[in-house]
Order: structure tokens, then C-alpha cells, then sequence
């Protein structure tokens, strides 16, 4: 990934499987926009909603929750020597969020009237119009919240980025409002569909699991993302984000044990309220258990062994492990636990046209990623900012 | 500014979600006050399965023509479900084997309170004063999660269409009704298993068909209390709704009020959220500022006995300095009085 300094090295592994699924993308995005979704997606009119719902939208808010946790902890919660890591984290949420939408405008029928619910005619019972609500500001504090970063890479504009610096504090908390409101009605846009979502995962708790799960999923993203960016960025930071670094990945390793272990008793809990233990001795028991001990209880543990030792390998390691996991619960509720009572012939499994476009906006997150940090002082403190509060 | 600039906008996201819910409430009367609301009831045990209906619909609804034609009966073998092209099917169950089938027409049921109304964020699905449930294309982003969200699983999509995709679903011949004619598949079934008329008197209907024939049917109207009732009422022979696969558990409760709860949170986490969150702020930065003057405190108090030490300890250097000082001019006078003597009494030898 590092071909900016060297040169001439554009064919690299990375940018040529890149280059691969950019072409493809383009392909599949031809053939969805002329010729519709049934040409280049598996849905159904039993199946509205495949993987660009479940991965694109679903995973991709969960995992973008790493901008308002790690803002709130430096902002509200006064945790000042995790500030290095804020710029990275909002970055990452801001692209985050713009792919989300981005990717909307594939799945919905009529991309050109997704601004209709908020400018046009307000469904204000629909779980949906929250979220979108939600979203629509979310993207735009996260845009406010960035764009300091762009205004001190094209110097000249100090006034206003002083005018943005000033505004953190209500960003943050404006952010963090709104985070809880739509990373919650995720989860209770299922609320509505009891006939349709397995038992073990439909509860009343929908929106408080898909809350709580998103701290620690926004947390694990952080520390994963720190850890790539490492690899890759290293000689882009500067002393006080890698003094911040290893400090905020043991801090939010043990934030995120605790919160795991109340998502943990969240679950065991609605089981019990609901009494729906019957339900674990059968298939979908089974696999409901893979979720919550596989990848929850467990990594909840190695989180707080890696915090006890300071075992910074064991804490990046269930990292990754806890994205996986998130990325499984959100796959099991939208796709897997939706629709179980369907025959098998009538469920659904994502096309290859699905799969290509949900990599292809991966690959432009990954790709616009690398190229605003390579460029703006994301993992550093640019020079004229140095005695600057942000 | 900034407090009151995003207090101000979240009072006004309070407001419109606030005022959202009172306009729930209102149209949830509204539906139980609908006192002309009107409906179809099916007799699953009158239906011969002879597709006069889905070939009524067809027509009515200037759908388009199926592979198969409406008379070839053979399509009742497999079980088939409505879509963007056939907005109503019949199927064809055999509960007992050996004995006749029964065959169950399937259409949008026009719940009381519908759940893909509910679901939909631009309000393109409205509970028509006829009993209808109408669906407004111009509107339509195309989301899907109306389909999401029937219980029943009739909402339809045009896959196919790349710019104007709509949702299709029976409008219970919504253009016909506001002519005063009956629906095009009531009209059209030979065997009197639909019948049109007022929601109520239907189910006076219904019960009146359950309890004159003992024994024959299932005791319960499916679609008197599912999801909080529908316009659609369905009765049939025994032993079950489920042997003509409907779902018989759906509850009574109407998808408004599945996700009313979680509506009544945004006005509470938008109240609370910015108290206690700017509260938290405080007390970190207040912690921050004890600390600070804590730490300064301990600076100056340690600069204060470091100076105060400092001091004494030049003092006591200084007064060892003097009484050496005085010491050393004591011996110099000495030795210089002892010279001079010494000078002396040379000066007198000599």
C-alpha cells in the first residue's frame, strides 16, 4: 500500500486487486442502473432487503461507531490523551456514513427521491424515517467535524476551521445524540416484522443491543483501524499520536469488556423475559449460541485479559474478532433469522453482483482513506496548529 | 452558541417526532372510527379454485397477461404467492390426504392499521375511509421496507424496472369502489365465497356461518383481531388456518404499536442525552481544573518549602560564612599582630 514514496511501483498486488474490483463495480453499477435490481441482485419479493442492507448499511453504521466513542471519550468524558486518535476515528466515520449513503442509492428503487422523507412528505411513524432523519444530520456533523483537517491541508481558510474548532464541544454531543438514536432504531427497524425474525432474536431489547453493541463495535473498529493504519501510515504520526496509541487501545480494550459483558447479560436477559429457552436446543439455538459465546462472551473475556496483562497482541487480535462478530450478529438479524419460517428454496443468497458492489465501496472507503491521510493531517498535529485546542 | 445552537435543533427534531406520535394517535382513531369502512369476507369453504377472480383482476386491473391462462388449472399445483404482474392467486391446500382440497385466494388484506403504512418514511400507503389501503407510486423512493414489514407478505416489486420500480399490491379495486361497484374479484366468483360490504357486518356474517354449521369450521375469523385487524376476513373448514399456511400466530397487536415504544424513546434520549452529557463535561472539566489547581498548589507550596529551604540554608551558610570569615579575619589580625610584634622586636635587636 505504500507506492507514494516509491516510485513507479503502481502495479502492486493491493492496487491491482483494487484496480479489479474498481472495473467490476463500474460493470455492476451500469447494469443495476439500466436495467434494475432484478438483473443484478437475488432479491425477491420475499427477500426485500440482501446484503446491501445487511453489510452495506446495517455493519457499516455499526462500524463507523468508532467517531462519537472516541469523540465523546476525549471531549465529554476529559480522556485528553486519547486526542491523537480523535481525527483518525471521525475520518474513518465520516467515510463511514458517506458510503452508507452511497451505497442506499444501489439498493433503493429511486436513489434521485432519497432526500423525499425529509424534504418532501415525512412518514413520521416509520422507524425508517428516523433513521434516515438521523443519518442525514449524523453525515453532517461528521462532515463539520472533518473538515478542519481538509482547511488546514489547503491553508488559507483559518478563519472558519477556528469557527469549526470552536463548535466541537456541541458537535460532539450533537453526535453522540444522534449516534444513540440511529445505531438504536437499526435495530428497531425489525421491531415491526415479529412474524418474520426468529425467536431467539426478536425482543423488545432490539434497539439497546444494536445501541450497546455499537459502542463496542465503533470501539474495536478504532483499535483495528489503529492498527492497520500502523502498518501502513507509520511514518505519517506524529509523537503524540503514537504516544496516545497504545494507551487508548488497552483503554478502550477494557471500556469494551465491560460494555460486552452487559450486552452479554442484555441477551441472556431478553431470553429469559421472553422465555425463549426452548429455542436453544434446536438448529438456530445452536447457531445463536456460536454468536453470544463464539463472539461475544469470549472475546468480552480476552478483551479484560488483554487489559490485565497489557498484552497489546491479544487486544488487536479480538479486535478483529469483535468486528467479525458484530458484522455476524447484524448478518443474523437481517438475513439469516429473517424470513426462517420461508422454505429453503424461497431464502436468499447474495448474487455475485451484490457481493462486487458491496467490495467495490469497501475499496473506495479503503482507497479514499489512504488518500486523505497520506495528504492531511489526520495521525499528526499539522506545525501552524500546534498550540491549536483540536 | 453552540449549546443553544444544537439544543435548538434537537428541540426541533423533539417536536416534529413529538408531534409525529400525536398524529399516530389521532389516525389510530381514526381507523377505529371508521364506521364505514369496508371489506370482503372469503369463505375458504365455498372457493372451488376455478381463477374467475385472479382472471377478474387481471382485467380490472389492466395487469398483464399471464404465461399460463386464467382457465388452465393446472397452475393450481404449485404454491405460488402475488407479485408486481398478479396482484391476487389462489392455492390449493389438501389438509387431510384423501379428502377434497380447499383452496384459499390471497390478496392484500387492508389491515386496520397497517404495518406497511406504519413502515413507510415518505407516508406513500394510506388506510383509505373505503377500507382500502392505497399505495402512492409518485412518492415512492422504493425502500422496500413496506415488504419488509407486512406481516402477510403481499407487497410486490417491480425488479425489472430500472427508473419507475413501484410496489404492487391489491387496492381492493380502490378506482371501483369510489364508483360504488364491488371489487373485480368479488363481482366475479361464481360461488358467492366473497362478499363485499361493511367490516362489521361481515364479521356478523362470519359468526353467523361459524355457529349455523357446527362443526364445519375453524372458530375463529382470521383477520378479526390479527395485527390489530383487517378489512380482508377469512373463514375456513376445519382443522386449521395453518393447513391453508397462514400464519396463526401473528398476535393482536397492530405493527403501530410494535414500534411505538421506540418512537416514545427519541423525544426522551434527545431531552436526556444533552443534560446528562453536558453535565458529564462539566464534572471531567471541573475534575480537570481541581486537579490543576491541585497540581499548582502543590507547585507553589513546593517552590514555597523549596525557597523557604533554600533561604535557611543560605542563612546558615551565610552565618557559617561570616563566623568563618570573622574567624579567618581573627587569625589574619593575629597573624598580623604577631608579625608586627615579631617586627618589633627584631627592629629593637637591631
Amino acid at each position: 500500500m505504500s507506492t507514494e514514496t516509491q516510485k513507479g511501483t503502481l502495479f502492486t498486488p493491493w492496487n491491482i486487486v483494487a484496480g479489479i474490483i474498481l472495473a467490476a463495480g463500474v460493470v455492476v453499477t451500469i447494469m443495476r442502473f439500466t436495467m434494475g435490481l432484478g438483473a443484478v441482485t437475488n432479491l425477491s419479493d420475499n427477500n426485500p432487503w440482501g446484503i446491501w442492507i445487511g453489510f452495506d448499511l446495517l455493519c457499516g453504521v455499526a462500524l463507523a461507531a468508532g467517531g462519537y466513542t472516541t469523540s465523546a471519550a476525549c471531549y465529554i468524558f476529559g480522556f485528553k490523551r486519547f486526542h491523537g486518535a480523535v481525527r483518525p476515528a471521525i475520518l474513518t466515520a465520516f467515510l463511514g456514513y458517506a458510503l452508507v449513503v452511497f451505497a442506499l442509492n444501489y439498493d433503493v428503487g429511486r436513489p434521485w427521491r432519497l432526500p423525499y422523507p425529509i424534504f418532501y412528505q415525512q412518514g413520521t411513524t416509520s422507524i425508517l424515517f428516523e433513521v434516515g432523519l438521523c443519518v442525514f444530520i449524523y453525515l453532517t456533523v461528521l462532515f463539520l467535524e472533518y473538515l478542519p483537517a481538509a482547511l488546514e491541508w489547503k491553508r488559507g481558510f483559518d478563519k472558519y476551521r477556528d469557527i469549526l474548532v470552536k463548535l466541537t464541544m456541541g458537535l460532539t454531543i450533537l453526535g453522540v445524540i444522534l449516534s444513540t438514536l440511529h445505531q438504536s432504531s437499526l435495530g428497531a427497524l425489525y421491531l415491526i416484522a415479529p412474524s418474520k425474525l426468529h425467536p431467539l432474536w426478536y425482543t423488545p431489547y432490539l434497539p439497546v443491543m444494536f445501541f450497546m453493541s455499537s459502542m463496542f463495535a465503533g470501539m474495536s473498529m478504532v483499535i483495528f483501524e489503529g492498527t492497520l493504519s500502523h502498518k501502513h501510515f507509520h511514518h505519517k504520526m506524529d509523537d503524540e499520536y503514537n504516544l496516545g496509541y497504545e494507551d487508548l487501545q488497552m483503554a478502550f480494550s477494557k471500556a469494551a469488556a465491560w460494555i460486552m459483558a452487559g450486552y452479554l447479560a442484555m441477551k441472556l436477559l431478553g431470553l429469559a423475559m421472553d422465555n425463549r429457552w426452548q429455542f436453544l436446543g434446536t438448529g438456530y439455538g445452536a447457531w445463536w449460541l456460536v454468536e453470544v459465546v463464539g463472539f461475544v462472551a469470549l472475546p468480552c473475556y480476552a478483551y479484560a485479559v488483554a487489559y490485565r496483562d497489557r498484552n497489546l497482541k491479544l487486544a488487536r487480535f479480538t479486535a478483529l474478532w469483535t468486528v467479525l462478530g458484530i458484522v455476524l450478529n447484524r448478518f443474523n438479524v437481517s438475513l439469516v433469522a429473517f424470513n426462517w419460517q420461508l422454505p429453503s428454496v424461497d431464502r436468499y443468497f447474495p448474487s455475485a453482483g451484490e457481493i462486487i458492489i458491496s467490495l467495490f465501496v469497501v475499496t473506495i472507503g479503503v482507497i479514499a482513506f489512504r488518500f486523505i491521510v497520506t495528504r492531511m493531517p489526520i495521525f499528526y498535529v499539522h506545525p501552524a496548529y500546534k498550540d491549536s485546542s483540536h | 452558541m453552540k449549546r443553544r445552537h444544537f439544543l435548538g435543533l434537537l428541540g426541533a427534531a423533539g417536536v416534529t417526532l413529538g408531534s409525529g406520535a400525536t398524529a399516530k394517535a389521532a389516525s389510530l382513531g381514526d381507523v377505529k372510527g371508521l364506521p364505514n369502512a369496508g371489506g370482503v369476507l372469503f369463505d375458504a369453504s365455498r372457493c372451488i379454485g376455478c381463477r374467475k377472480c385472479e382472471a377478474a383482476c387481471n382485467q380490472v386491473n389492466d395487469l398483464p397477461k399471464p404465461a399460463k391462462a386464467f382457465d388452465d388449472l393446472t397452475v393450481l399445483d404449485a404454491t405460488r404467492r402475488t407479485d408486481a404482474k398478479t396482484y391476487t392467486i389462489v392455492n390449493k391446500y389438501v389438509p387431510d390426504a384423501g379428502k377434497p382440497p380447499v383452496f384459499r385466494k390471497i390478496q392484500c388484506n387492508h389491515c386496520m392499521e397497517p404495518a406497511c403504512a406504519s413502515a413507510c418514511f415518505v407516508a406513500a400507503f394510506k388506510k383509505s375511509e373505503t377500507g382500502a389501503v392505497v399505495y402512492d407510486p409518485d412518492v415512492c423512493v422504493g425502500c422496500r421496507y413496506c415488504m419488509v414489514a407486512c406481516p402477510f407478505n403481499i407487497p410486490a416489486y417491480e425488479y425489472d424496472k430500472a427508473f419507475t420500480p413501484r410496489v404492487m399490491k391489491c387496492t381492493m379495486c380502490q378506482p371501483r369502489l369510489l364508483e360504488g361497484k364491488l371489487p373485480g374479484c368479488v363481482e366475479a366468483c361464481p360461488k358467492e365465497a366473497l362478499v363485499f360490504g361493511k367490516r362489521r357486518e361481515l364479521l356478523n356474517l362470519a359468526w353467523d356461518r361459524i355457529g349455523g354449521n357446527p362443526g364445519r369450521y375453524v372458530e375463529h375469523v382470521y383477520g378479526e383481531r390479527e395485527m390489530g385487524g383487517t378489512s380482508w376476513l377469512t373463514i375456513a373448514p376445519k382443522p386449521s388456518f395453518a393447513a391453508l399456511g397462514m400464519d396463526e400466530n401473528l398476535g393482536t397487536t397492530s405493527a403501530p404499536e410494535l414500534t411505538s415504544g421506540a418512537l416514545a424513546a427519541v423525544p426522551a434520549v434527545a431531552g436526556i442525552w444533552p443534560v446528562l452529557l453536558t453535565g458529564l463535561y462539566a464534572i471531567s472539566k471541573r475534575k480537570e481544573k481541581i486537579a490543576e489547581s491541585e497540581k499548582q498548589a502543590a507547585v507553589s507550596a513546593a517552590i514555597a518549602k523549596a525557597s523557604a529551604d533554600a533561604e535557611a540554608k543560605l542563612s546558615e551558610e551565610l552565618a557559617k560564612a561570616e563566623v568563618a570569615n570573622k574567624r579567618r579575619i581573627e587569625v589574619e589580625v593575629k597573624k598580623a599582630l604577631e608579625a608586627a610584634a615579631k617586627a618589633g622586636e627584631e627592629g629593637e635587636d637591631a
